[in-house]
């Protein structure tokens, strides 16, 4: 099966979108209290969500055709904008080790889905 | 755009970190099966239709809607994981849904087994674990 160029870019569009998603959530989350009014009146968490769901409709879009193997790792492509998201936004340590955490996940990703072929 | 989600506080305590990635873990087993439905239903979301169209499709699947459900039940574990904790570390933790998705296909869709699914599965719970250690 072909993977058109239409669905890695609209995967790819979506893992974007998605990493700031994880951003808006993250700061939404910090301000968090276990209270309904903390909860409905904290808009981070209101544009996480749907920034988050505009991410999945892409993602919906682009996996209808194509190959999963070469896809699905694109929708972890996420895991890296949010890696330097983390760092310009949150002032986390972009580490040797994150690096290498997210090369394995990366690598097992591909592998499992030439495993589902 | 920094003032508006500046870090509040710095609250990165060993216990919370467990915690937030205790929640993590937890939200996977329930985004797994998540995935496996939304998949499934987005194979009957009809091809070569508008956007709208598809969208319509979308809304009106209910298996498809079952599956955001127990995405959202995920999502919201995902959030409290992230009240604490590192974004940069949390986030790629997500990737051990894929390992729960290949473990029920084995063992409740019967699918086999292969080497690449077992190195696979080996590198994203190794990656996991080089995740978890790298924090501060």
């Amino acid at each position: 099966m072909e993977t058109p160029v239409e669905s890695m870019a609209m995967v790819l569009f979506g893992s974007f979108i998605g990493s700031f998603a994880t951003v808006f959530l993250k700061s939404g989350a910090q301000r968090l209290e276990l209270n309904v009014r903390s909860v409905v009146t904290n808009w981070r968490l209101g544009m996480g969500v749907v920034v988050f769901g505009l991410s999945s409709f892409f993602f919906v879009l682009g996996l209808r055709e194509g190959q999963l193997s070469i896809l699905y790792p694109m929708v972890a492509a996420g895991y890296i904008f949010t890696l330097f998201w983390s760092r310009l936004f949150f002032g986390e340590a972009l580490t040797k080790g994150k690096f290498a955490g997210i090369g394995l996940i990366l690598a097992g990703l591909i592998l499992l889905q030439f495993g589902n072929k | 755009m920094s003032t508006v989600i500046a870090n509040p506080s710095e609250t990165h305590t060993p216990q919370r970190k467990l915690r937030s990635m205790l929640l993590v873990f937890i939200s996977t087993l329930f985004g797994a099966p998540a995935s496996i439905i939304i998949k499934s239903a987005a194979n009957h979301v009809p091809q070569h239709v508008n956007w709208f169209a598809a969208l319509i499709a979308m809304a009106t699947n209910l298996p498809l809607v079952a599956g955001y459900s127990l995405l959202g039940v995920s999502f919201f574990l995902m959030t409290l994981a992230l009240k604490d904790g590192e974004l940069s570390i949390l986030y790629p933790v997500i990737a051990l849904t894929q390992v729960w998705v290949t473990i029920l296909s084995v063992w409740i869709f019967h699918d086999s087994m292969n080497p690449y699914k077992i190195v696979g599965v080996g590198a994203v719970v190794l990656g996991v674990g080089v995740l978890g250690r790298s924090g501060k």
